[in-house]
């Protein structure tokens, strides 16, 4: 539907007009901003959202290291980027769905995907839900909600509109949740994943993670607009812009926007403001596109800082408590690394199921003609030839995803 | 004569078609004073400025569509497509508007100054989206070249070709190679022929077509072969589309053997294109199938990517299949 309202001298509207404000709850020293409303995170649920935080960013920092060691063979860090993450899902429905982009893994920790099932997806081992078939970081997990990553960017977005769009049909109360970046909001996909949201009143919330860099290209060569929040308007839909490093303003902001989705069936666009304070990748050197006092300057908005300041304040975490966890972790995320180094990969059968429902007979003969080469070149193909002998390719437990 | 690697190679090509003419222009995802992700555009936003390379938001679909209207005024756009596998959001611009922007004018308007540049190609643990080699899907499309270099010196002469010819051009590149291929190349411009396959080792037995990183498997599988006594013929296709049925055709009249292979799955693989072409042509001369080693028709694996690849040794039981059929 469009305004009607006549003007009759040719009056242009700049593009610039609006301006959007920045919801902040928590000070960079932990207090609360001066006429910010009382956080409604409770005690317990503040714990785990912290202890999520911490257990995200133990097992980065670990598997980065890994793969400088040389035993992974990629990996990606959600670091900077914690609170905007968790925050955001512990404001949903546990059985609410996740549509992540690849950063996210902060959201898998908070639902209780454990360090095994992590690794197990890292070192693409037998028990891998996605069977050894994705690089490293692509998780997924059926029983928390959390769709399986797909690498190509915002390809999720419109995905997300389709799936809310079913949830609001089933009318069992859910929505969906879809991370991406300020860069993939580039992509022709989410442009058509909002409108077709606000057309069709989907209880979807479109969470972006505006942490200032697509690998090398910063938000300003991104996008000449304010930020991504400016495109809501363009589609009707409610939009909110939040300090993505304030646990507090993106938590309460989150809920805010279940409640329009799922109670309204509206769709809402978050804009978090926030910094990825890794490489993009280990594959990255972020020293040939941006500066160490730039980074310098945002590891001291660290998002886990602050959130643990306020902790401390309200007599909510202490310092033995901090120190014991972090221990704790690392010791976990260690011995589970070593326990999925030691499983084997996926038996040989698995690069021909789930092309289909069923193996074609064309699929098959393919498979046949391959276990029938490795047979005559055992030595060329270790992993391969591994799974030739039934009794050597017997696994004795399975995964459940 | 200096040694590069090829994206040292394809850097100075680059370098030299943005130095000789001023409406060359390169852009892409990370392209601009990064040089992008794989550093092919090194140092051309600090030699040509940022008018003439630079980084654009990230938008595939945008990356082709504004690269056709820059073609259609009058430029010559080298745009990158950071994967081959994220090609997908451009493919209709390529394929309904690219292809066919000459033909549906009547030649009022045309495209032909474009080149797009891809890493394509397995063996780096790349998974689906970072392995796939999509050429199956364009050569199917009349109005586009497709062009695939195998070494360094290679991808200098045909990327500045394709940048110069009249017809827009895909330039997939084997990123696998891109360190890991050296050689000498000439300082000088050069160009080598779009259109034209290279026979790079001349036989007697049997006929080996490939392309891209390819040859490098072939010309393994090829020592092997050669050591239990079967004499090889290989040939570098180069360009897929138009490509040279004829100096296949030749070779495969003194051979009388024919081996296709390409990383992409069998099933609508380009290799099919060849075989049928070739039986058409040779039918009475063929000792043997043609055979086609490839990938197998599923997504393009991570954990078993060496069991799934066309590997020299695959090649090799090929050919002496071929040979003792």
């Amino acid at each position: 539907m469009t305004t009607t309202r006549d003007i009759h001298v040719p009056e242009f509207l700049a593009g610039d007009e609006f301006s959007i404000p920045t919801y902040r709850v928590l000070t960079q020293e932990g207090t609360l901003c001066e006429g910010a409303e009382a956080p409604t995170l409770e005690r317990d649920e503040a714990r785990a959202i912290y202890r999520a935080m911490i257990a995200t960013r133990v097992l980065d920092e670990r598997m980065m290291a890994a793969q400088r060691q040389g035993r992974l063979s990629f990996y990606m860090q959600c670091t900077g980027e914690e609170a905007a993450v968790i925050g955001a899902t512990a404001a949903l429905d546990e059985a609410d769905m996740i549509m992540a982009q690849y950063r996210e893994q902060g959201a898998l920790v908070y639902r209780g995907f454990t360090f095994d099932e992590f690794m197990n997806q890292l070192f693409g081992n037998e028990l891998d839900y996605g069977k050894g078939r994705q690089m490293p970081i692509h998780y997924g997990s059926r029983k928390l909600h959390y769709m399986t990553i797909s690498s190509p960017l915002a390809t999720q977005i419109p995905q997300a509109t389709g799936y809310a769009y079913g949830q609001k049909l089933a009318g069992e109360g859910q929505c969906t949740t879809v991370f991406f970046g300020e860069g993939a909001a580039s992509e022709g996909d989410f442009h058509a994943a909002l409108n077709m949201a606000a057309v069709h009143e989907v209880p979807v919330i479109f969470f972006c993670r505006n942490n200032g860099y697509a690998i090398s290209t910063p938000a300003i060569e991104q996008f000449a607009a304010d930020g991504v929040a400016p495109r809501a308007f363009g589609y009707r839909m409610h939009v909110i812009r939040v300090d993505g490093n304030d646990i507090l303003a993106v938590h309460r902001a989150t809920q805010e926007a279940r409640r329009i989705a799922v109670e309204h069936n509206k769709p809402v666009l978050i804009e978090a403001m926030t910094y990825r304070l890794a490489a993009h990748s280990s594959s990255d050197d972020p020293s040939g596109y941006r500066s160490r006092k730039e980074e310098e300057a945002w590891r001291e908005k660290d998002p886990i800082l602050r959130m643990q300041r306020w902790m401390s304040d309200q007599g909510w975490w202490s310092d033995d408590e901090e120190k014991e966890l972090q221990e704790r972790l690392r010791r976990e995320v260690l011995e589970a690394m070593k326990r999925a180094e030691k499983r084997p990969p996926p038996t040989l059968d698995t690069l021909v199921t789930d092309v289909y429902a069923e193996v074609t007979p064309a699929l098959q003969q393919q498979l046949d003609a391959l276990k029938a080469h490795i047979r005559r070149h055992p030595e060329a193909y270790p992993k391969g030839a591994r799974f030739l002998d039934p009794e050597l390719s017997r696994t004795d437990d399975e995964g459940e995803s | 004569m200096p040694t590069m690697n090829l994206l040292q190679a394809i850097n100075n090509a680059l370098d030299i078609a943005m130095a000789e003419d001023e409406k060359v222009l390169c852009f892409g995802e990370d392209v601009g004073g990064f040089g992008g992700v794989f550093r092919a555009t090194s140092h051309l936003q600090e030699r040509y400025g940022r008018a003439r390379c630079f980084n654009t938001p990230l938008v595939e679909q945008g990356i082709v569509g504004f690269a056709n209207g820059l073609a259609a005024q009058g430029s010559v756009p080298v745009a990158e497509i950071q994967f081959a596998d994220y090609i997908f959001p451009a493919f209709d611009q390529i394929v309904n508007e690219t292809a066919k922007f000459r033909y549906r004018s009547g030649d009022l308007f045309n495209v032909g100054g474009l080149t797009i540049r891809a890493p394509y190609g397995g063996g780096i643990s790349g998974g689906h989206y970072h392995s796939q080699s999509p050429e199956a899907y364009f050569t199917h499309t009349p109005g586009l070249k497709i062009v695939v270099p195998r070494n360094p010196y290679e991808a200098k002469g045909l990327l500045l070709a394709a940048i110069r010819d009249p017809d827009p051009v895909i330039f997939f590149e084997p990123k696998r190679l891109y360190r890991a291929s050296t050689g000498e190349v000439p300082e000088e411009d050069y160009q080598l022929p779009l259109g034209e396959a290279e026979v790079t080792k001349e036989g007697s037995d049997v006929t080996l077509v490939g392309w891209g990183a390819q040859m490098e498997v072939i010309d393994k599988a090829v020592e092997l072969a050669e050591k239990d006594g079967i004499s090889c013929e290989v040939i570098d296709l180069r360009t897929l589309l138009p490509w040279d049925a004829d100096t296949v055709a030749e070779s495969l009249l003194k051979t009388g053997r024919l081996v296709v292979t390409h990383e992409a799955p069998q099933t609508g693989g380009f290799a099919g294109e060849i075989a049928a072409t070739l039986q058409e042509r040779c039918f009475l001369y063929l000792e043997s199938p043609i055979l086609r080693v490839t990938g197998l028709d599923t997504p393009f694996p991570l954990t078993l990517e060496k069991e799934y690849l066309p590997d020299h040794l695959k090649v090799f039981e090929a050919i002496r299949e071929s040979v003792h059929y």
